[in-house]
């Protein structure tokens, strides 16, 4: 049997594993990343684009700002253009009671750098006369915008490649165990990887792979819900999301240069992990016109000509598992990102480099620690101890 | 189950037959069309208020038209008929329908698609210059209105109704400068066997033909297409090809009617998981059908070009035929001989069908030889060259992945016009087969649907 050995092994190629390869590649470790179907083509390659830092946890702005510093530095960086578009982004509300929470968010220290600015009455409709009026007022946030994702994850691994990473489609993983110094990682067809750290990036699968170190979360699944316009003349660069405690409510849109209008929200879906699709809700698809036609009046006689959904992994407490094992040295987890995922890719390729190459990292991701969920995964081992016995 | 909720999509030949042969089992089916008249493709009735003779309309197949519409009219108030009512997308048991701006979903426990074929078509650079029509546009504009699409029409293509529609056109009077076939004679020769297992539709083939001959419409077998010639501003212009023999040939005209025969509408079948097989003659995907018309979900069903394109005669007999099977997997009773009749005659069809892919083959070679300048997909105006560079350089040897990176397919079409030709032109950049760059999935909805709809409450 052959074995394949680096420095770090990668599982998942998502963006975040696509990411965390170029960075590593560029402190100079030596990385294999192993994807099992075809690199960004589930949640990194269907969602929404937003690019929005705005509406975030606080305690996320950190990691946050320093994805939107590495989003600046496209195409440079990577050598590729993602579309990246900083035109804006503004999160409004229907009632007037909901706007002293956008101020506090905007006053909140941790989001100094996002410039806010609140919007409300006449000056609001004024600066976006486009807007329903319903809407009563908003957060402007000058310097967020949006991407293409499906350009992402595969531009982001090209450059890792083209920096020397070892880059495997079609490849799952089965078993990943630590012997002796070393992780020893099975995929499914037999072909084994070793390396003395290990990455897991598998998105909505994370947990599958963290159970097999003894570190289950309760990680469930969601399929929000797309859908995109037919093109028209380009007029509506910022990209617009309602902010409400109503599920139904929750709508957003972005106009892309070509005049297509992407749309999301409302409604998600349950995937079905055993075909790994995520469907689509007709009904969720009426209340996004609903919500539009609310929103963004002017919508008008526009045509919806593609909807879709993506598989995204949530933890109850809607942070993603960021950062080292709690058990086992040399494993590191990035994976579950609560459908905020794509803003932050950049950022946690580049700290995950920073943490596996370092031993640590500047930006704070104390908050995303598997480390939350240990306690109750004690629990259940208990529990299971003593159901066996 | 004698109250099974039983839907057609479809009332054209497969799906009328079907809701007859149901009927007359004593089950009522409900019968959606997005049309606003019964008849489907080639049996597409007139608005109301023209008064055109079947003769005119229909030429030969007069009586069959006839036929098949006055059965409609005795069916109609007998079975849940939903004209104007486009189905957008499905859920397992529902189906998601829009008439006039208004969305309702309608409940089914067996569900039979009879949704038809559209044109085929295959780039030319040049295509997306206004006055390049498909075959079946051109027939609609004929048939529905009465109007020619120019003053000066070329017919470019390949297959049996490029021939039909251009008669149509020089029966109706309008100027046909020229009928370009893109397949060679000897290939009809070679044909010739399968096809006369319908000696009489062979016979109507040909007096097509000598109909053109005698109006003096010129016909190049063995063309290959090089450019629609003319500009964004004033439209097409002419076309350009290479003769059998090798020399290039200019033809002035305004309009264009392109095809390459047609490729089966299958978005709703898709949605609902039915598994898709590779059709080697016809060199596409097909749904995966037995020889009744299950697919392979239960409870779902395809009859006439939707599941396998035969043509209409054979859309009339499969359309019985899925009502048949529905009936035994229901346990309700069938008249076999009246089954086994159906069968026979597809079979012979089979035949036929074999023989025209034989005669007209899908130029696939076409696809490879496309200028990088030439557009695929008309929609998001991509061309040849962007589409091989997202295999060149991006690594998408898939069908889905390309699109994903170049966007074609990903237009109001979706996809209906430009992915069998774009997946020709990525295999060809891949340097494998077609059938290994796989097909575009479907998504919803099937047409586009405004963002003017309103939900009525059931
Ligand atoms: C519809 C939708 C809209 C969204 N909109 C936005 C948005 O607008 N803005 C935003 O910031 N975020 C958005 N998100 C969230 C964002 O897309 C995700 O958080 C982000 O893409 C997650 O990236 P990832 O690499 O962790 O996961 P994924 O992209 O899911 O990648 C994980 C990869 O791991 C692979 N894998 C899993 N198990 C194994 C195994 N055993 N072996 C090998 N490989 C394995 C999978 O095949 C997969 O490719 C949205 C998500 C969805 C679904
Ligand atoms: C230009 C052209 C010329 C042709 N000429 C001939 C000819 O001369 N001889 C011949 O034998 N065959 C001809 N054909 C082929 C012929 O049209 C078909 O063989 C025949 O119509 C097939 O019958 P069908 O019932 O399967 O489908 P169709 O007659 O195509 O009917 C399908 C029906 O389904 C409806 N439908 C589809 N999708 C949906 C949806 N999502 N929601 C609601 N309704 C839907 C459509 O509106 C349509 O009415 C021609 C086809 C074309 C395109």
């Amino acid at each position: 049997m052959m074995l394949h050995k680096a420095d770090v092994v990668i599982v998942g190629g998502g963006l975040m594993g696509s990411a965390a390869a170029f960075f590593l590649r560029q402190r100079g470790q030596s990385v294999i990343l192993l994807e099992r179907d075809q690199i960004g083509q589930y949640a990194s390659g269907v969602n929404f684009g937003n690019v929005r830092r705005q509406g975030r946890f606080l305690g996320q702005l950190e990691l946050a700002n320093r994805s939107w510093a590495l989003w600046r530095r496209l195409p440079e960086l990577i050598d590729d253009d993602l579309e990246f578009i900083a035109s804006g982004h503004m999160r409004v509300c229907y009632r007037e009671d909901e706007i002293p929470e956008l101020e506090a968010y905007a006053a909140a220290p941790e989001a100094a750098q996002l410039d806010l600015k609140i919007y409300r009455g006449a000056e609001l409709h004024e600066r976006f006369p486009f807007l329903g009026p319903e809407v009563k007022g908003g957060s402007y946030a000058p310097h967020d915008g949006h991407a293409n994702p499906r350009l992402a994850a595969p531009a982001f691994a090209r450059a890792a490649r083209r920096l020397g990473a070892r880059i495997e489609e079609q490849t799952e993983v089965a078993d990943v165990q630590k012997v002796g110094g070393e992780f020893t990682v099975t995929t499914t067809d037999g072909r084994q990887f070793s390396a003395e750290r290990l990455l897991i990036t598998a998105g909505a699968w994370g947990q599958k792979l963290s159970e097999q170190f003894g570190e289950p979360v309760p990680l469930d699944t969601h399929g929000p819900q797309m859908a995109v316009t037919e093109p028209v003349p380009y007029a509506l660069p910022t990209v617009i999301g309602v902010y409400t405690k109503i599920p139904e409510e929750v709508i957003y849109f972005r106009q892309i240069p070509r005049g297509n209008i992407i749309i999301g929200g409302g409604y998600r879906s349950k995937p079905d992990m055993l075909n790994r699709r995520a469907y689509v809700e007709p009904r969720s698809i009426l209340n996004q016109m609903d919500q539009m036609r609310r929103l963004l009046p002017g919508v008008g006689n526009l045509n919806i000509i593609r909807v879709w959904s993506g598989i995204e992994g949530y933890l109850p407490d809607s942070l993603p598992v960021m950062g080292p094992s709690g058990n086992v040295d040399g494993l590191y987890y990035a994976f579950g990102f609560c459908g905020h995922g794509f803003q932050l890719g950049p950022g946690v390729g580049d700290v995950m480099a920073e943490l596996i190459s370092t031993g640590s990292t500047s930006t704070s991701i104390e908050p995303f620690s598997i480390r939350r969920f240990a306690s109750s995964a004690e629990q259940r081992t208990t529990e299971q101890r003593s159901r066996a016995s | 189950m004698a109250t099974a909720r039983i839907v057609i999509v479809g009332a054209g030949p497969a799906g009328i037959r079907c809701a007859e042969t149901l009927l007359a089992a004593g089950l009522k089916p409900i019968l959606i069309d997005e049309n606003r008249r019964d008849g489907g493709q080639i049996y597409r009735r007139q608005p109301e208020g023209f008064t055109r003779d079947y003769v005119t309309l229909y030429g030969t197949e007069a009586a069959k038209a006839k036929d098949l519409h006055q059965s409609f009219d005795r069916l109609r108030g007998q079975i849940d008929y939903r004209p104007d009512t486009l189905v957008w997308n499905l859920t397992p048991g529902q189906l998601c329908c829009v008439s006039q701006g208004k969305h309702s979903t309608v409940d089914y426990d067996a569900l039979i698609l009879c949704t038809g074929a559209t044109d085929r078509l295959m780039p030319t650079e040049g295509w997306q210059l206004a006055g390049t029509y498909s075959l079946g546009g051109a027939q609609i504009a004929l048939k529905s209105q009465a109007v020619s699409i120019g003053h000066r029409v070329v017919f470019m293509g390949s297959g049996p109704l490029l021939y039909l529609v251009a008669s149509q056109y020089v029966k109706a009077g309008a100027s046909v400068a020229a009928v370009l076939d893109t397949s060679p004679r000897i290939k009809r020769i070679g044909a010739l066997p399968k096809l006369l297992a319908r000696p009489g539709l062979l016979f109507t083939g040909m007096k097509l033909l000598a109909q053109l001959y005698r109006a003096k419409i010129p016909v190049h077998l063995g063309i290959n297409p090089l450019q629609v010639l003319g500009d964004a501003a004033s439209g097409v212009s002419g076309v350009r090809i290479s003769m059998a023999k090798g020399e290039t040939l200019t033809i002035d005209c305004d309009a264009v009617a392109l095809g390459y025969h047609l490729r089966p509408e299958t978005q709703l079948a898709d949605l609902a998981g039915c598994r898709m097989r590779f059709d080697e003659a016809s060199s596409q995907w097909w749904l995966a059908v037995d020889e009744a018309g299950r697919t392979s979900v239960s409870g779902v069903y395809a009859a006439g070009d939707g599941s396998k394109i035969r043509g209409a005669d054979a859309a009339e007999h499969a359309g019985r035929l899925v009502a048949m099977a529905l009936l035994e997997d229901l346990q309700q009773p069938v008249n076999i001989g009246l089954r086994d009749e159906q069968r026979h005659a597809l079979a012979v069809m089979d035949q036929f069908r074999l023989g025209l892919a034989q005669a007209f083959p899908w130029p696939a070679a076409q696809a490879k030889a496309l200028p990088d300048s030439a557009i695929v997909c008309r929609c998001e105006m991509i061309s040849a060259g962007e589409l091989r560079r997202t295999v060149s350089e991006k690594g998408a040897c898939e069908v889905n992945r390309a699109k994903a990176f170049s966007r074609v397919g990903m237009g109001r079409c979706q996809g209906r016009y430009c992915s069998q030709a774009g997946a020709e032109v990525i295999a060809a950049a891949a340097g494998v087969s077609v059938q290994q760059v796989g097909r575009q999935r479907g998504q919803a909805p099937v047409k586009p649907l405004s963002m003017l709809t309103e939900e009525v409450s059931p």
